[in-house]
């Protein structure tokens, strides 16, 4: 239809000047070679300085740049435009759910208060040894697929449960934290983590819909730490389980 | 603008990366009313992107390890000027923070006993180089930066650290004693402008690779702290300095750790040969950065490149084995095939050496107290502090050996922190700013919020780029580097003039991005004219007109002064306190 023209539909708001936000379309010409989306932002903020939108390392690790790309929540800067080019189209928007500052730039406060609740440090009062602690690697393991979260909020995002009480659903990202905290072998306060999740909200407003695993750029699977930390409930609380009113 | 909002802290940070995270930890825990000011949520600083390790003698790998080894290694890497004083400080007090890491709780990769996993590294050695190759680098699998950084977020979260984040710092206040008694700062968000007091402020800003058009670094890593401290009429040290890391990706930058050489991978050019063997016959693949970054150039030019314009080398990691890969290099495996489109475990990586760090920066002590230079001496600033890349303590002198970045951040980042507690518990601190002095820090922003002609900034910094990627990059040669010199005159004139179009206050990257411009044109200027005047080559510093290092005329840090723009020298420390200096010998590896 554009032929060798590729047409950007950016989700634009600057609270200063309009008073609902609108999409804008921009047409350039083909990148000759696969670029990133985020690349494909940077070309268009050449041209219009008055594009906003995050971002840092520009290769996947920081977490900056999540946002909408034709309907599904990812990292633009290692999302490359092949992917995701419908009939020479890419609709950006910001991520879905939370207040927007401006363009793509979304305000992040209740998705970092979740991640600050479930006590994301590790808790252990015993005196430190001199050197490490030490853990086996088996151990360890146990912590790969949890630890490497990036906070990009894609998945929390994506999750109609936070959508709908991203006050009281801890969504998945922190979830994810929350485990990773539970299935280390240094820390000790795993009855306390437990309880703090064992209210109605917190875990059980899960109800395994998947979105989070679908989009995490990380490859990783918030849905099993939060099926992990339910049978952690389960095994320490029958009684929540059968109260839960979900 | 003039009647800004005055927020007063004991102590300020001015960025939320390891080393910054890792003196606001100190300070919080020590009640001190403390804030970090970070231009992005902490945790997106650059610290994130470190992969294979903080080097450290724990004596995990290997229990009769010891600190002075390191210490000897990182001398010797440094080519004889780094401070030894500082080195020392760095090597024995390590172990100890690497501890501290590991009970916050960072998730270090084991070794079958338990303790913490370590891989060999580029430069390590046992018993002062005539033990062998040493593995020295404690890890978690390739993302121990990401690791290291979460866990410090994570701890200053538990300890109450006051954070503004997406705050973004423009420049030092300094009062007629010529104390530095805060910033003056923007929120990112709403465009607020404001005062912050503080009677310590610490520039923990990072590097500014950024200045080249190729670079390993974020888009962040715009030097603003050291460029801060220049504007104010502070030096920078060493700024000839820039370690290029033999292994960015090819065409994006993106870095592979030196932990895959470390883990048995190595380098091959056209004809498949492994060249680092005609290089340095006894370490090969894991020799000094510069040294292996120059082998590599070397290749390429003498037409031994890969690839149809024979302008790349290959990493080659196949032999490694799918299951040492996915379980030592899972990042790096993930980086390549978003980046370089290949898989590692079936086909070599197209690598070429890319601007990696900035070992100059604002000279400081072992306490993080930064200081300037009256009439060649060293004289304390008060109220100003530095620690991490923006900072030169000077722990890497002339190329930093890997995994001594992170070691840097949590040795000093802690250090800094612990002096400014004593210094303000016992009393200590600065006086105040009149409303001139603050009025003064506020130009710069008020200039560029009042443009209405001029230069963009997109255009500038492409510029600016080139020029630096041309004139100063693996090789300088004095002739080339006169004309980059002339460019760069022209390019201040641009700087200095930028239009900013968009004039709002709500997350206006743009307004961010010209200043960063001006910061990384600072640095730029600091970097090119101490290039220049250091005539040697010496670690990162190659210069095809003097091939030879000079210890008699340049064993020696370089002093760049902002106000003449004039180098000096300065004389490196010598006088480590428990153990013998390493006089300097010819360096091979």
């Amino acid at each position: 239809m554009f032929g060798n023209k590729l047409q950007i539909s950016l989700y634009r708001y600057n609270p200063e000047e309009d008073k609902f936000p609108y999409m804008k379309k921009y047409v350039i010409d083909k990148p000759e070679r696969d670029i990133m989306v985020l690349d494909l932002l940077n070309l268009l903020k050449e041209e219009d300085q008055s594009i906003s939108y995050r971002r840092s390392c520009r290769e996947g690790v920081c977490g900056s740049d999540g946002m909408n790309i034709n309907g599904k929540n990812g990292l633009a800067c290692i999302t490359p435009i092949s992917e995701v080019i419908k009939r020479n189209k890419i609709e950006l928007r910001p991520l879905p759910g939370l207040p927007v500052i401006r363009d793509l730039v979304v305000d992040m406060t209740e998705f970092y208060s979740q991640y600050e609740k479930i006590k994301p440090f590790l808790q252990n009062e015993t005196t430190a040894p001199e050197q490490e602690r030490l853990q086996s690697p088996e151990d360890r393991d146990k912590l790969d697929g949890l630890y490497e979260c990036i906070l990009c909020a894609c998945c929390s995002t994506s999750c109609p449960s936070f959508w709908w009480n991203p006050d009281k659903f801890v969504g998945p990202a922190a979830l994810l934290q929350a485990y990773r905290f539970l299935a280390d072998s240094r820390d000790l306060k795993t009855s306390e983590r437990l309880e703090s999740l064992s209210d109605p909200f917190s875990v059980y407003r899960c109800h395994g819909i998947m979105n989070c695993v679908n989009v995490c750029p990380k490859g990783l699977n918030p849905n099993k730490a939060i099926g992990e930390i339910k049978s952690m409930l389960h095994k320490n609380k029958k009684d929540i389980i059968a109260s839960d009113g979900a | 603008m003039n009647n800004i909002n005055t927020i007063e802290f004991d102590a300020l940070i001015i960025g939320g990366g390891g080393s910054g995270m890792r003196a606001s930890l100190e300070l919080a825990k020590s009640g001190l009313k403390t804030a970090v000011v970070s231009k992005v949520f902490p945790t997106r600083s650059h610290t994130v992107s470190a992969q294979g390790g903080i080097t450290c003698a724990i004596a995990s790998a290997d229990p009769n390890d010891d600190w002075r080894w390191h210490m000897y290694d990182t001398v010797k890497g440094a080519d004889f000027i780094g401070d030894q004083d500082a080195i020392e400080y760095l090597c024995s007090e390590g172990p100890k923070a690497v501890f501290e890491l590991e009970h916050m709780g960072l998730p270090f990769s084991r070794f079958e006993n338990g303790r913490i996993y370590q891989r060999p590294f580029g430069g390590q050695s046992k018993d002062f180089g005539k033990g062998g190759q040493a593995a020295r680098t404690c890890a978690a699998a390739d993302r121990t930066g990401h690791a290291l950084l979460h866990t410090l977020y994570q701890n200053n979260v538990k300890e109450g650290t006051n954070f503004l984040n997406e705050w973004f710092a423009v420049d030092l206040v300094k009062n007629s004693k010529d104390e530095v008694t805060g910033v003056i700062a923007f929120s990112i968000e709403n465009g607020e402008v404001a005062y912050l007091k503080a009677q310590a402020t610490v520039l923990a800003t990072g590097g500014a690779g950024r200045i080249y058009a190729s670079t390993t670094n974020a888009l962040i890593n715009t030097g603003d702290g050291l460029a801060m401290a220049l504007r104010a009429g502070y030096p920078a040290q060493d700024m000839e300095m820039w370690q290029f890391h033999p292994t960015g990706i090819y065409g994006a930058g993106s870095l592979v750790t030196e932990g895959c050489r470390g883990e048995g991978g190595y380098l091959i050019n056209k004809d498949g040969e492994r060249f680092m063997e005609r290089y340095a016959p006894t370490v090969k693949d894991l020799a000094g950065r510069d040294v292996v970054a120059r082998s590599m150039v070397l290749e390429i030019l003498e037409g031994r490149g890969c690839g149809e314009n024979n302008d790349h080398i290959f990493l080659k990691l196949d032999h490694l084995g799918a299951d040492v890969l996915n379980s030592k290099l899972p990042g790096i495996c993930e980086l390549s095939r978003t980046f370089a489109h290949v898989d590692p475990i079936y086909e070599p990586i197209p690598v070429v050496p890319t601007c990696h760090y900035m070992m100059g920066g604002t000279p400081t002590n072992i306490s993080g107290q930064a200081y300037t230079r009256i009439d060649n001496e060293d004289h304390l600033i008060p109220g100003l502090f530095s620690a991490g890349e923006a900072a030169c303590v000077s722990v890497h002198g002339a190329n930093r050996l890997g995994g001594n970045s992170l070691l840097d951040l949590v040795v000093f980042g802690r250090a800094t922190g612990k002096h400014i507690q004593e210094e303000l518990k016992s009393g200590g601190g600065v006086t105040s700013a009149t409303k001139g002095d603050i009025d003064a820090s506020l130009e710069r922003l008020n200039k560029l919020n009042e443009s209405n002609s001029g230069f963009d900034t997109a255009d500038v910094k492409k510029e600016l780029q080139e020029c630096m990627q041309n004139y100063f990059g693996v090789f300088r040669r004095g002739e080339f580097m006169k004309q980059g010199l002339d460019q760069l005159k022209d390019l201040k004139q641009k700087v200095d003039n930028l239009h900013l179009t968009d004039k709002s206050d709500a997350f206006n990257t743009s307004r961010v991005e010209a200043i960063e411009l001006q910061n990384l044109f600072d640095v730029a200027e600091a970097t090119a004219i101490s290039a220049y005047e250091r005539n040697e080559s010496r670690g990162a510093h190659a210069r095809d007109d003097y091939p030879d290092r000079d210890d008699e005329n340049w064993l020696c840090h370089t002093i760049f002064d902002p106000k003449s723009k004039l180098v000096t020298k300065r004389e490196v420390n010598f006088n480590p306190s428990k153990v013998e200096a390493f006089p300097p010998k010819v360096r091979t590896y």
